[in-house]
């Protein structure tokens, strides 16, 4: 999404969806998530365009309401519609950098940036959130929610989770 | 591009095919729920469950959109004779070989068809599948490590993994049952049919499976085990179906 070229009313919406959090990586905006696809406004409506992250996604429901709210509690528009659409399909690559901090801060390692392939040696090469180590072994490529794998740190020997990789 | 009323005939019959397989497999893999040999396997098919049952919802969604009736009511409503599923997702889950298998076998195919349709000529299915092949992704990856990781194991885990990929082979060839519309499809470039993947699946699991040290059977050395696409399958299938609906049969007209 090309957000340098939004108008004060797109900026607007934008700015209330940065507060719109993740309801499974609290701390996580869904704009840095990269999930928000379009912002639009047409004769005083305004369309919100969200890409799920993983299709059987549990909570894309749950951020669609909270999208709504957001946005009809700026009380600017007439009228709001939030959409989920695959036209644009989401990748770890659309994670922003401030993103990426929040997820580390939740004790998730981010996933690799740009991955050539994704097969089990990318998902093995997985750091520590916690002591940074690359001495980690991966448990299983599945976790407590789709986005997540989970790891072992023989350094710190601690159990870990990891944002996983999706092209 | 507008269609004719054949290919929006073909479009259904393709969708609700694919629809009810990710369904039916979605199900299956969730009565693992609980009872996975290791807490991680647990997760591992409870999380493929979602998925699968994830891509369903919004192939039934792209239906709804053609004319058929909402997601909730095709998965919730139908009888076994109305399902397209292929006989390999409706069998009961076994032991964990079983399982296994059918989870390598399915979804190596699964992979194959999904990045064949990122390319369809119907861009809503050619958007999701290039959103599914991601995904599905994580599921060969888990199917092939586990194959590996058994047939490299004791004697035991191997002749099981053997026997199991014997035992399911003519299962798993009914998934590549043609239907009725296959030249359609092929000809509007919809989907590459099911003959070009059959073949590109058996060239692919052929390939993995010797480079463990197994084997697999002739492609020709099984009969199919067919009827699933036209609704004829085993005692199995109903009896899931009604637990399946249980709840949503107390009040289908609740909200939830």
């Amino acid at each position: 999404m090309d957000t340098e070229n939004f108008n004060n009313e797109q900026q607007l919406i934008f700015d209330a969806l940065e507060q719109v959090m993740d309801p499974e990586i609290p701390g996580l905006a869904i704009t840095d998530l990269g999930i928000v696809t379009k912002i639009e406004v047409l004769d005083k409506v305004a369309h919100v365009q969200l890409t799920p992250t993983f299709s059987g996604c549990p909570a894309l429901k749950i951020i669609e309401d909270m999208v709504l709210k957001a946005v009809q509690d700026l009380r600017h528009f007439e009228k709001v519609t939030v959409k989920t659409t695959f036209d644009v399909a989401w990748n770890t690559d659309m994670i922003t950098e401030k993103g990426r901090a929040s997820l580390l801060k939740h004790g998730l390692t981010p996933p690799p940036k740009n991955p050539a392939y994704i097969e089990l040696d990318v998902l093995s090469d997985t750091a520590c959130p916690f002591c940074n180590s690359k001495n980690t072994t991966l448990k299983s490529p599945f976790g407590a929610t789709l986005c997540r794998s989970m790891h072992y740190c023989n350094n710190c020997l601690q159990a870990f989770e990891g944002f996983k990789p999706l092209m | 591009m507008n269609f004719e009323q054949k290919h929006i005939d073909a479009l259904k019959e393709l969708l609700y095919k694919m629809a009810d397989d990710q369904l039916i497999i979605g199900h299956r893999n969730s009565e693992w729920t609980g009872l996975g040999p290791v807490l991680e396997e647990d997760i591992a098919f409870s999380s493929m469950a979602q998925d699968k049952i994830g891509q369903a919802y919004q192939l039934y969604s792209i239906l709804n959109e053609l004319g058929e009736s909402d997601p909730d009511t095709v998965a919730f409503t139908r009888n076994a004779e109305q399902f397209h599923c292929c006989e390999l997702v409706t069998l009961p889950i076994g032991g964990f070989d079983f399982s296994l298998v059918r989870h390598f076998y399915f979804d190596n195919a699964e992979l194959l068809r999904f990045e064949s349709l990122a390319q369809s000529t119907f861009d809503p299915l050619a958007m999701l599948a290039k959103k599914y092949k991601g995904e599905i992704k994580y599921h060969v990856m888990h199917a092939n490590t586990w194959i590996k990781q058994l047939a490299n194991g004791n004697e035991e885990s191997k002749a099981k993994m053997q026997n199991a990929i014997n035992n399911t082979f003519a299962d798993a060839l009914g998934i590549f049952e043609k239907g009725p519309y296959e030249d359609v499809l092929i000809e509007i470039g919809f989907f590459m049919g099911e003959d070009a993947l059959k073949k590109q699946w058996y060239d692919k699991i052929k390939t993995f499976v010797e480079s463990v040290g197994l084997s697999i059977p002739a492609l020709d050395s099984a009969t199919p085990n067919l009827g699933g696409r036209a609704g004829k399958h085993s005692a199995y299938l109903q009896p899931m179906l009604t637990e399946m609906t249980e709840v949503y049969a107390i009040d289908p007209s609740a909200d939830w």
